[in-house]
């Protein structure tokens, strides 16, 4: 008793593919709208400024005069220094989960570790402007001004919130991930590479320099690229915690802003076609910023991971 | 020779407890922020923060049901979209990965996970609040859904792609068609992993701001009408800490703590879900 059906099995297939091929299409196609849009919408302040845009710190929506490098100045020195804050960390605590410590507890580490990344940044936003910024204005500037004081980069006055508060809570958010990614790449390293360098009579330091860290060098770079890459984007902690004044300056004390800040500060008040379209115009240098840097970052963590499993 | 010994098993103590030292400057910082949002919230919550409106300005009082309201609604909205389409994107990139369309979409789904969240929001008012010229629900539910779409994408691909071929060669080679195969084996002996992917991902959309401050906008009424503001938890937050009025700050740090129980919630609760599952794998087949 066969029963034939409706239609056959390879028309059915054929369906299903084509249904899915049509989502497919239709994601992509969101995309190319997204940047389209992007791109119409921001264009009056391309044609207006050119060039001068990235150029010029002059931001003024009474005046309608406008200049982004104020907020790239920002975003690069809050996130540059946020990263060179939290890989050190990030990849020592990798370390620590995978080679160190015994693996129930490793887990444990990690599963706290994972819960930063899960906290709402607007928490992370809100303690920062209560609790981090009061300390870092009473405790952590004179200690950095009678320690460090005769850098240009720790003098001037403080306010609690600025450049180094909202570089300490980004280093803080973008820690899970460097470290997880950093987690992965030292997984692939063979466990053959490690028991010969302790054969040879290393220290376990030794041995994690040598055998872990030396071979996923270009990985651990990914990874804090990919960890620049979210501090780069990130909006809300930021735009509490850095005092949002486009100005540039030496003094890490001193607040600035971001590209990203100063799209959540301005954008739902700004009236002028050209305000609208100069905030558009920064999220456009946002988009782009952020997709090198990922890029970057992507194509180096799988090289690398390549590399090393055509190894072992 | 002996010297050296030394210098290189203290280099080892010195480089361990370095190690040990770095996750204290995770753990210090995760157990402050913890300690203040539970300390400030937990004796700023009450009855109140659940059941009523915020009160006029300078009055104190009044709570924040609106805006719970608002998330919730505005993340189921983006949900039932946006969790679909995830599903199949990643089914689509898991079982033909090889088709030159599947490259596309992943490297558009990349590209899509690296857009910052207030970037979103940008595209979310141009395509959505500039044609109904009004700030809308809808339109947060669409940025939302943006920003869950790429992160169940990846999770349901991972999770798809680790299920052994010879399961799907069993079932093809009883002469199944290739849809029900996908559909009844591959997606169906991975779905309470599916489940906490999709609650992961929308757990990350419950907390997001940015991408509301100019789709959503906010109010300071219960409202259910999709074409008008809408309050959320995450930007009430935000009117509220920056205001200088005391008693909303301390609604602020209120709203601060239901938020991270309702995110935290459903992260730990989905990942619960997965230990869960292992353990009754593990008493059914007896061996882990």
């Amino acid at each position: 008793m066969k029963k034939t059906p409706l239609i056959s099995f390879r028309l059915q297939d054929k369906l299903n593919y084509s249904f899915l091929s049509l989502i497919a299409l239709l994601i992509i196609a969101l995309l190319i709208v997204m940047i389209t849009l992007l791109f119409r919408e921001a264009y009056p302040a391309v044609e207006q400024f050119g060039w001068g845009f990235i150029t010029d710190s002059y931001w003024d929506p009474a005046a309608d005069e406008y200049g982004g490098l104020a907020f790239l100045f920002g975003t690069v020195v809050t996130a540059s220094i946020a990263v060179f804050l939290a890989a050190p960390v990030s990849i020592s605590i990798a370390l620590f989960i995978n080679e160190i410590l015994p693996a129930k507890i490793g887990k444990v580490l990690g599963l706290f570790v994972e819960m930063i990344a899960a906290i709402p940044s607007i928490v992370f936003g809100l303690w920062g402007l209560f609790f981090l910024a009061p300390w870092v204005n009473t405790t952590l500037t004179p200690f950095l001004k009678s320690t460090l004081g005769f850098l240009p980069l720790f003098q001037g006055p403080s306010f609690g919130i600025g450049i180094l508060t909202a570089s300490m809570i980004l280093g803080l958010m973008i820690i899970p991930t460097i470290s997880s990614i950093c987690k992965e790449v030292f997984k692939t390293i063979p466990a053959h590479q490690k028991e010969a360098a302790l054969a040879l009579g290393a220290t376990r330091y030794e041995m994690l320099r040598l055998s872990v860290i030396g071979p996923s060098f270009s990985g651990i770079i990914g990874a804090s690229a990919l960890g620049l890459g979210r501090a780069l984007g990130e909006t809300m902690a930021v735009a509490m915690v850095i005092g949002n004044s486009p100005q540039i300056t030496s003094s890490l004390f001193a607040p600035a802003a971001t590209m990203a800040s100063i799209i959540a500060n301005e954008y739902a008040e700004a009236d002028s076609e050209l305000h609208i379209s100069a905030l558009c115009f920064v999220a456009v240098l946002l988009f782009f910023v952020t997709f090198i840097i990922n890029f970057m970052a992507r194509t180096i963590v799988w090289k690398n991971e390549r590399r090393l499993k055509s190894r072992g | 020779m002996n010297s050296s010994f030394k210098f290189r098993k203290f280099k080892n103590i010195f480089f361990m407890s370095l190690f040990a030292l770095s996750s204290l400057f995770v753990l210090i910082p995760l157990f402050l922020i913890f300690k203040y949002v539970f300390m400030m919230g937990a004796t700023s919550l009450n009855f109140d923060f659940f059941t009523q409106l915020p009160m006029p300005v300078g009055e104190d009082g009044g709570g924040m049901k609106h805006a719970i309201w608002g998330t919730l609604t505005m993340v189921g909205i983006a949900a039932s979209v946006a969790v679909p389409l995830g599903l199949f994107c990643g089914i689509y990139l898991s079982e033909f990965d090889k088709s030159p369309l599947a490259n596309a979409l992943r490297f558009c789904i990349d590209l899509l996970t690296g857009v910052p969240s207030i970037v979103i929001g940008i595209f979310a008012y141009i395509l959505v609040v500039v044609p109904f010229k009004s700030f809308s629900a809808l339109a947060g539910s669409f940025a939302l859904g943006i920003i869950i779409l790429p992160i169940l994408t990846r999770s349901t691909e991972e999770i798809l792609k680790l299920v052994p071929a010879h399961m799907k060669e069993a079932a093809l080679a009883l002469g199944m068609p290739r849809w029900k195969v996908i559909y009844y084996i591959v997606v169906r002996s991975n779905l309470s992993a599916l489940i906490t992917g999709m609650m992961l991902a929308l757990s990350r959309a419950a907390g997001e701001t940015a991408p509301l401050l100019f789709t959503a906008f906010g109010t300071r009424f219960l409202s259910f009408d999709l074409q008008s503001p809408m309050a959320s938890l995450p930007v009430q937050i935000y009117t509220y800490a920056i205001s200088p009025f005391d008693d909303w700050q301390r609604q602020a740090w209120a709203g601060a703590f239901v938020l991270i129980i309702l995110v935290l919630g459903l992260n730990l609760l989905s990942r619960c879900l997965i230990n869960y599952k292992a353990i009754i794998d593990f008493f059914k087949k007896g061996s882990p």
